[in-house]
């Protein structure tokens, strides 16, 4: 897989998708969008990629929409391509679960991307904020959506209102990233999660993922019984009698996600 | 871009920053503190430089904020808006300081007051003449402390004595302050800038790597709980383990010899 905006590679059962455009901050461009999609595509049917992580640079993961491309852009044009809704779509819909790798600049669209992802794990020096207010426009990637379920309607409001930036130690605190480490060592961190995921039952964690977004989009109850159907559905995978066994055996328990 | 208000000379790997406005004690005007903040950048920029002085030219090293602007303002009826100074000017050079990944020494020549005393206690280390004379001298304008200060005085000193320094500020003397621990060496003051360049050019051939993760470990350990710290210096050991200081060190052990740094 040759892109020229991102890169794609495999590292055991992980695959790494780094945003590649370094020059510009790792800005999001419609190029940049579909080779993420068509990476993305590519991992989800590559059945020894049991764990993604996304990427950018010690300096911006990304630092949000390429504006320079945008500011040309239509009210028509952006309804008949979607802009980047096709990446938002199939980001946010993906069956496997995916690691973001956060570092410095995580803004704009670049945030959008970080939240539709499925932990998050962020250097020390890394600076999350929705500046689009700044430039006359507002979060058209999920940004007031997801930020509002992830922080509450208030901290939402006055990032978004405001256009301020928060650190990774804030960020950490309201819940937004799970875990702040030395720039040195975020990637590393990353992946360590990420192989960490990969261990499990691809089958269980498939579902896990499915019935915790499904938080976000249903009533408690409706949440509660979605969750009870698939856990019913986890007892017919060879996994869980896998796992089971293991527990019992004192072993490592090997997850073939049958 | 630098207007001469501090003097930048590299030496033996030494950035040596000399606040340069002797006839006003080097007190700061906004020159002073977008050179100061200049010359830090470059510095932590710099690969030939491996340690940072600070120093004052003339018989002070800083008595911090000029009083004259805010004596114009209030006559003048004018607001006094410090917090936007503080924001704009000090706050920035502190951070800056505290963040640069190489060690910081302070040579405390004279007198050194108010924001100045904060620029000291930003360094990571401090040298003083025994000419040297510190004030916690807010209190006497009707202020709080600033630049840092109430940082580090509780740290440094403990909250006890802290407040006895923010509150009545009193001048201390350079021997009280080696005793409280507000400076690392005093010499005397015909000896005092050797002494300096001794201390300074020793940092510099140090395993630069090493001290600044150092520096970053100690400054956070200051500031979280044990379990954190812990964490931290596990991820820094990493990072240390693979540089080439590290390899020159356990080798030169091995050989019974004296290590040569590179910094790398």
């Amino acid at each position: 897989m040759n892109y020229e905006t991102i890169i794609a590679s495999r590292e055991g059962p992980l695959g790494i998708i780094t945003l590649n455009r370094p020059q510009a901050m790792n800005a999001l461009s419609t190029k940049m969008v579909t080779e993420l999609i068509s990476a993305l595509n590519e991992f989800e049917k590559d059945d020894g990629v049991r764990c993604l992580v996304i990427a950018g640079s010690e300096r911006a993961f990304s630092a949000g929409a390429d504006i320079k491309e945008m500011a040309e852009m239509t009210a028509v044009q952006m309804t008949m391509t979607g802009h980047f809704f096709p990446l938002w779509d199939r980001v946010g819909r993906y069956p496997k679960p995916i690691v973001g790798a956060l570092s410095g600049f995580v803004l704009g669209g670049g945030l959008e991307l970080a939240m539709s992802l499925d932990v998050l794990v962020a250097s020390e020096t890394t600076q999350l904020g929705q500046p689009e207010i700044d430039i006359g426009i507002m979060p058209g990637g999920g940004g007031t959506q997801r930020l509002t379920r992830a922080v509450g309607k208030y901290k939402a409001m006055e990032m978004i209102l405001t256009g301020r930036r928060i650190g990774a130690e804030e960020a950490k605190g309201l819940g937004l990233v799970s875990r702040v480490v030395p720039k040195e060592a975020y990637l590393e961190e990353a992946k360590k999660v990420a192989n960490e995921i990969a261990s499990k039952s691809p089958v269980a964690i498939r579902l896990a993922k499915m019935a915790v977004n499904k938080a976000f989009e249903m009533g408690l109850t409706q949440g509660l019984d979605f969750e009870r159907e698939v856990f019913y559905l986890l007892f017919a995978s060879e996994d869980k009698n896998e796992g089971m066994n293991a527990f019992v055996e004192k072993r490592k328990p090997e997850f073939k996600g049958k | 871009m630098n207007s001469g208000t501090v003097k930048t000379e590299t030496k033996n790997g030494v950035l040596w920053l000399t606040m340069n406005r002797p006839d006003k004690l080097n007190a700061f005007n906004e020159e002073m503190g977008n050179d100061l903040l200049e010359s830090l950048k470059e510095g932590e920029k710099s690969p030939e430089v491996r340690c940072v002085v600070l120093t004052g030219e003339g018989r002070a090293f800083s008595v911090g904020e000029d009083l004259n602007a805010n004596r114009s303002m209030i006559e003048s009826g004018k607001p006094v808006l410090l917090g936007e100074v503080l924001k704009r000017k000090y706050n920035p050079i502190v951070q800056r300081m505290r963040k640069m990944e190489k060690p910081i020494l302070g040579a405390v020549n004279g007198v050194t007051a108010g924001a100045g005393l904060g620029l000291a206690l930003a360094c990571d280390l401090r040298v003083a003449s025994d000419r040297a004379t510190f004030h916690e001298a807010f209190i006497k304008a009707g202020l709080v402390p600033d630049s840092g200060t109430t940082f580090w005085l509780t740290r440094i000193l403990g909250l006890g004595k802290a407040m006895e320094v923010g509150l009545l500020g009193e001048p201390i003397d350079a021997s009280k302050a080696l005793n409280m621990g507000l400076v690392n060496w005093v010499f005397p003051d015909d000896r005092f800038r050797e002494e300096a360049t001794r201390l300074a050019e020793r940092l510099a051939k140090g395993p630069t790597k090493a001290m600044g993760l150092t520096k970053r470990a100690l400054n956070r350990a200051v500031v979280v709980d044990v379990d954190s710290a812990l964490e931290y210096e596990m991820y820094l050991q990493d990072v240390a383990g693979k540089s080439k200081d590290h390899a020159e060190g356990v080798k030169a052990f091995f050989e019974k010899r004296e290590p040569t740094f590179t910094g790398e």
